[in-house]
């Protein structure tokens, strides 16, 4: 019976389709509000004005490509690396078709104007119920497929997919708790927060950093850690490193969220606290980094000419340049000139384009062709053109925010010999556009190399077949 | 303005506080060190195997990024010592955001406030021709008024035009100053005076209007309207229509409309009423800011000479800081 059993490979492979139509849509709708801000002219209608679509923006790109992706990657990973075939399969497909359902839902309620108004966390208490329900049933078919695992030992790839998965479910209830208004019906939900004042904001960026930090860092640091020594076939560089630096990493997260609060009603102690732990969290941050880049160590001809591996090292490189970026923005000093700013627009891009994005693409263009019975993509010189896109894309977008957000900073600390401001706001408006404009030509560029993947895709899948198959592998040696 | 801030945490949560933080930083070094004395043997493999060729070597950490890690740790601490962060306690530098704040304020105030205060003393069309002062109240109409007035103070809908010679309220030192330091709110009641009539009869009344200013208008609403004018309107806008500055009633005659002169926005408004609000500022930027900003506005080109001998400066609250 054993040798019989096969990889459960069709919630991979819908997962997987699904990361690369999302992330169109979610980047679509980046390229969108960007280029509402340059022709404030585009904001044609209520339902697609900006302030609608840009939680529209984030929600796509964070929970529908992320999420995608990290359901396609973290199902493969578990089964592979565990021997065994996926947990409650059942619920597997439950999962994939009601996260569909949440992702449309969300397309559907934040343009008509529901949300909570938290930032990460805008969709409505009903939505926020199908969450957990999803988020219980995603602990049990992973955490199940550990229990059941063929080997003595848990590979480091899933350390950082189930602590991203514990994290995230603490994260979503506590902050997403909240009262629900009835008085209008079950179709317009409404709801307010279960905070108030302070607590509410800080609890809020507690969240929302930890959602930067479970599930942007340590759920694609699993990613990493299956993908990058695969593509490079090479051993992990130090497996002492990737203990210090996974249990530092999610320790220390948890505590810097008050850096997003600089300079308010939080008190001192909070805020001091809060910038520490980012600073301590430089090196368990780059401990990933460090290691994944050292597996290529001995095998650095392969950058070369594998597009593959060129999208996860560059991923790892803005990884290791936004969370070192990070840690010095938390410093109070730096914050007053960056908070509020275009600098902190561009930070996150460097994380979500450069290293969410690429790390997703790479390991996506790893897995889609393994999941279609074929050796490798249609085509490995697509892949070179959309990471030269990617990476012109990417690098245009945060140079541009950082000259802006820069700018903005200075601008607005300027004064006159009388002690009044040097610029009224609205200079400082006038003054980012054409740093905005480049914004568009990056975001676009990603956006065309986003096209190009799903082109490949499509070609692959249309000369390949589905994988269904696959039969468990058995460990190697016992230890 | 004697808010404690830093030092809300008392008792048992102080004491809380200072223990998790600093076990949880002392933590991170404590199991760093732990860590790297554990075996390890550069450049070998560690022997286990996952997913027929995923290995891990046995290397040890990094040792700049273990000084690395050290040192956050380090600084950490220190930065604890001197700065407030271990709950009530402030730190050997006393510091607080507050303070910081307070401290700049005053150091400003040290600075600049003699630039600001030495017009004071002089009238407002005094100082509204002098070119200095001039470009000082610019310069503070760009930072707080431009918002809605507009940079070059022209206005919007509903934000008065301030060069125009139309005011509102009044347009003599004494009133712009008066509007500027308590704020104004003009309220007009649904359907005016007259709150029984019907959709036509409102049509017909501000047709009436509309013809006090030679808008286009219907003759025979306009003979209907100006029946129902003394009933509707007279009460605040005046029998001739030149209504009242004194209580902010617009002039239905002259050619300047706030929300437009559109006759579907003017039935609009006179069938829901209207409320408008101009912010109080005396208290935020104190007398000689208000004093600058209003000869500012005066000097825009509307502003109209005082009718009695040049009152005294109106007394305006110093600024809380």
């Amino acid at each position: 019976m054993q040798s019989q059993a096969t990889y459960n490979y069709k919630v991979v492979r819908q997962f997987a389709v699904m990361t690369v139509i999302w992330g169109i849509v979610g980047m679509l709708v980046g390229v969108i509000i960007a280029a509402q801000l340059v022709w404030p002219e585009l904001n044609v209608h209520e339902y697609l004005s900006y302030g609608r679509l840009r939680p529209l923006h984030t929600n796509a790109v964070i929970f529908a490509f992320g999420g995608c992706a990290l359901f396609a990657t973290s199902f493969y990973v578990v089964q592979r690396t565990c021997h065994t075939t996926l947990f409650a399969p059942g619920l597997a497909t439950f999962i994939f078709w009601a996260w569909q359902l949440v992702i449309v839902l969300a397309a559907v309620s934040l343009p008509l104007g529901f949300t909570s108004g938290k930032e990460y966390a805008e969709l409505e208490w009903p939505i926020d119920l199908l969450i957990t329900v999803i988020w219980v049933a995603y602990a049990i078919v992973f955490f199940g497929t550990i229990g059941t695992r063929k080997t003595p030992h848990i590979y480091v790839a899933n350390w950082f997919y189930g602590a991203f998965i514990i994290a995230v479910a603490l994260l979503h209830i506590v902050n997403s708790a909240a009262i629900p208004v009835f008085s209008e019906g079950l179709l317009t939900p409404k709801s307010y927060s279960a905070y108030s004042g302070v607590q509410d904001a800080m609890i809020q960026w507690w969240y929302g950093h930890n959602a930067v930090g479970f599930f942007l860092t340590a759920a694609f640091l699993g990613m990493m850690y299956y993908f990058v020594p695969k593509q490079a076939g090479r051993p992990v560089y130090s497996y002492r490193l990737s203990v210090v630096h996974f249990w530092a990493l999610i320790f220390t997260y948890m505590w810097a969220g008050p850096h997003h609060l600089h300079y308010t009603a939080l008190p001192d102690w909070t805020q001091s606290i809060g910038m520490l732990f980012s600073l301590i969290l430089l090196a368990p941050s780059w401990g990933g980094m460090i290691n994944g880049i050292m597996t290529l160590s001995g095998a650095w001809h392969k950058l070369r000419d594998d597009p593959i591996l060129k999208f996860l090292i560059t991923s790892l490189s803005f990884y290791g340049m936004s969370t070192f970026e990070g840690p010095m923005m938390s410093i109070k000093t730096v914050n007053a000139l960056s908070h509020y700013t275009d600098w902190t627009v561009g930070h996150v891009h460097s994380g979500a384009l450069g290293w969410v994005g690429m790390v997703s693409i790479g390991s996506m263009y790893y897995l889609i062709p393994r999941l279609f019975g074929k050796s490798e993509m249609y085509s490995t010189k697509l892949i070179n053109v959309h990471f030269w896109l990617a990476t012109l894309g990417t690098v245009l977008y945060i140079a541009a925010l950082w000259i802006s957000g820069v700018m903005q900073g200075l601008m607005w600390r300027a004064t006159n010999a009388d002690g009044t401001l040097t610029y009224a706001f609205v200079e400082s408006v006038k003054a980012s556009y054409p740093f905005w404009t480049i914004r568009v030509i990056g975001g676009t560029l990603y956006l065309a190399g986003m096209f190009l993947m799903a082109y490949n895709m499509f070609k692959t899948i249309a000369s390949g077949k589905a994988v269904d198959n696959a039969p468990v592998l058995a460990p190697a040696g016992a230890h | 303005m004697d808010l404690k801030v830093t030092g809300d945490l008392v008792g048992f949560w102080n004491l809380f506080v200072i223990v998790v933080a600093v076990l949880s930083i002392v933590g991170c070094a404590v199991f760093l060190w732990i860590q790297d004395s554990a075996k390890h043997a550069a450049g070998q493999v560690t022997g286990h195997v996952w997913d027929e060729n995923l290995e891990e070597y046995s290397n040890p950490l990094p040792n700049w990024w273990r000084w690395m890690f050290y040192i956050t740790v380090a600084f950490g601490l220190v930065y604890l010592a001197l700065y407030p962060g271990l709950g009530s306690n402030p730190g050997v530098f006393g510091w607080s955001m507050r303070g910081q704040y307070e401290a700049e304020m005053k150091a400003a105030e040290a600075t600049y406030g003699p630039k600001f205060n030495q017009f004071l003393a002089q009238d407002v069309m005094t100082v509204a021709a002098n070119p200095e002062a001039r470009e000082m109240g610019d310069r503070l109409f760009q930072t707080y008024c431009a918002q809605c007035h507009g940079s070059d103070a022209g206005g919007a809908p509903s934000f008065p035009n301030l060069k125009d010679g139309d005011w509102l309220w009044g347009g003599t030192p004494e009133r712009i100053k008066e509007t500027i330091a308590a704020g104004r709110t003009g309220i007009m009641t649904p359907k005016g005076t007259k709150p029984d009539m019907d959709a036509e009869q409102v049509r017909d009344v501000v047709h009436y209007v509309r013809s006090l200013s030679g808008l286009s208008a219907d003759s025979v609403r306009v003979q209907r309207g100006q029946e129902l004018y003394p009933q509707a309107c007279a009460a605040c806008h005046g029998a001739d229509g030149k209504g009242m500055t004194a209580a902010g009633y617009p002039n239905l005659t002259d050619k300047v409309w706030l929300y437009g002169s559109r006759e579907d926005k003017m039935i609009e408004i006179v069938t829901k009423g209207v409320q408008n609000h101009m912010p109080p500022y005396g208290e935020f930027l104190g007398a000689a800011k208000v004093h600058l900003l209003t000869a500012y506005v005066w000097g825009l080109g509307g502003g109209e000479k005082p009718a009695a001998p040049v009152a005294p400066v109106a007394a305006v609250p110093a600024a809380q800081n």
